[in-house]
């Protein structure tokens, strides 16, 4: 565990450094981020025109819904995306030989090696958003750091998803257009689950591209209106779909037959 | 003529290879669906200006336009030129904007079966929004799409030659697409927004790339002479620009050495 600890360490540090030599990519990140948090505010705000809600849902608990999504869309952004691209290049030109040789587990290795900063303006709008909202809301800080719970189960099964997917890529090396397909899905995740109409879509966004899972139920423990069974499924889905990706991994690597043999 | 012709026949042919890829664009860009969803759920318990049902075809009308806007050149152009692979079409006797330009095209054709698939999959969900729009509407709408086309894509173009001067051309594009993502009607229809926002967006060339075909197509009317003339603009200005921006960075270009 310590060793893992410093492997990451090294890790985060080497790939911070080279990223920042980019240094106006960084203001073009935070503008882009700064430009969808605003017009994700002000798409929130239209519900909440004439008398209209969403799903049941005041106009602030919705936000901190929106917060949780920003907030794990950065995370994403910070410590997936910038993986995935290198996944799929170490299996396609067959380098992945030599991550296999490093004394380390090598799932561990592929999903940490790169950080990206990009994602961090993301963060930072998720968390004011989830500030505001709590303050309105008149949340006591115990109840948001409860809320730290189930997200931590959120982190697990997007990690989980996308390692999945990234394990595709032994038999299919496009992954990349797979991943803006999960993207664009999980965007239902910025309302919360009660909007979007009973039937099709909730069974979808439940089970399928569980975003219910992701946004809805840690604010609904922020909030104390979770039901014991949601937070059930949440955490059984979490732990469920971390096993499923080693298991996969370990699956798909058994197909793995390097570059040109 | 034949020229033009044989380019198309042969990135038909290309796209035709790369569909499964295609399908899987289509299935990226299922945002408005999602809205759909959202905005007929609101609807059935507030008041709004647009009906349940209205939302219903707004957003699918959304998802039909959108295929038709989707432009991806400037990706491909910053990636030609940061590699140098652009040399070798400059060696030949053709301007590479017609080359993205029938790649453009021939793809909307591979969209369309995956596109016509989603609609009828979203009618199955609410048989109560199913109509037909006026064969008139739709061809206006029609027309309005082409010259939409256009403007989007000589917009992107012309965005994509400052590929000779930074690196990072594409995230000029980033930018862009958030504003048109909340300008153009995408996330709702735009007699949701409040008055003064809503005059603002008319300032732009946004709500007609997207709001106003699908009103078109709706059956609610647009103003169609305005927005034929404000895109025909937009899309002229963005070729004149990017014929001269095209001049100037080729020289950049070879005085680069690559």
């Amino acid at each position: 565990m310590r060793r893992h600890l410093r492997v990451l360490g090294t890790f985060w540090r080497t790939s911070l450094l080279s990223e920042l030599e980019y240094r106006l990519n960084f203001l073009l990140a935070l503008l882009s981020s700064l430009g969808h948090a605003l017009g994700n505010y002000f798409g929130l705000t239209l519900f909440y025109r004439g008398t209209g809600s969403l799903g049941g849902w005041p106009f602030f608990q919705a936000l901190l819904v929106m917060g949780t999504f920003t907030t794990l869309s950065g995370l994403s952004r910070v410590l997936l995306s910038p993986n995935l691209a290198r996944i799929v290049e170490h299996l396609r030109t067959g380098t992945l030989d030599f991550v296999l040789l490093k004394p380390i587990d090598t799932q561990f290795w592929l999903s940490t090696r790169r950080i990206s900063p990009w994602g961090v303006p993301d963060v930072a709008f998720g968390l004011s958003m989830i500030g505001y909202a709590a303050h309105h809301l008149s949340l006591p800080l115990s109840s948001l750091l409860w809320a730290l719970v189930p997200l931590g189960w959120s982190c697990m099964i997007q990690y989980s998803l996308w390692f999945t997917l990234a394990s595709l890529s032994v038999w299919y090396v496009k992954i990349h257009n797979v991943t803006e397909v999960l993207n664009g899905l999980l965007a239902a995740g910025r309302y919360p689950i009660d909007a979007l109409p009973p039937g099709v879509y909730r069974f979808v966004f439940t089970f399928i591209v569980p975003v219910a899972l992701l946004t809805t139920v840690p604010a609904r423990v922020a909030l104390a209106s979770a039901t014991p069974r949601w937070l059930l499924l949440a955490a059984a889905f979490a732990l469920g779909a971390f096993v499923f990706s080693r298991a996969f991994w370990r699956f798909a690597l058994r197909y793995y037959t390097s570059a040109s043999s | 003529m034949a020229k033009a012709r044989a380019l198309c026949a042969v990135s038909l042919a290309n796209m035709l290879e790369y569909r499964a890829e295609i399908y899987l664009w289509v299935l990226a860009s299922v945002l408005p669906l999602i809205l759909l969803g959202v905005w007929a759920h609101a609807a059935e318990g507030g008041a709004f200006p647009l009906s349940s049902v209205e939302f219903i075809r707004y957003f699918i009308c959304v998802f039909v336009v959108r295929q038709f806007s989707f432009i991806w050149v400037i990706w491909e152009f910053e990636e030609l030129v940061v590699s140098g692979n652009l040399s070798h079409q400059l060696l030949q006797p053709l301007n590479p904007v017609w080359r993205f330009l029938a790649s453009h095209l021939t793809e909307r054709i591979v969209r369309l079966p995956l596109v016509a698939l989603v609609v009828v999959i979203c009618f199955c969900l609410y048989p109560r929004a199913l109509w037909l729009p006026r064969p008139l509407d739709v061809l206006q709408a029609s027309g309005l799409l082409v010259l939409a086309f256009c403007a989007r894509f000589f917009l992107q173009y012309m965005m994509s030659m400052l590929a000779f001067w930074s690196e990072r051309a594409a995230a000029i594009e980033e930018l862009w697409f958030v504003v048109h993502l909340f300008l153009s009607g995408l996330i709702a229809p735009l007699d949701v927004y409040p008055e003064p926002v809503r005059r603002l967006t008319e300032l732009t060339p946004f709500p007609y790339l997207i709001y106003h075909p699908v009103n078109l197509l709706l059956g609610r009317g647009a103003p169609l002479g305005r927005a034929a003339l404000v895109l025909a603009a937009w899309g002229g200005a963005a070729f004149v620009v990017q014929r001269w921006l095209w001049k100037r960075g080729l020289d950049r270009y070879s005085a680069m050495g690559s």
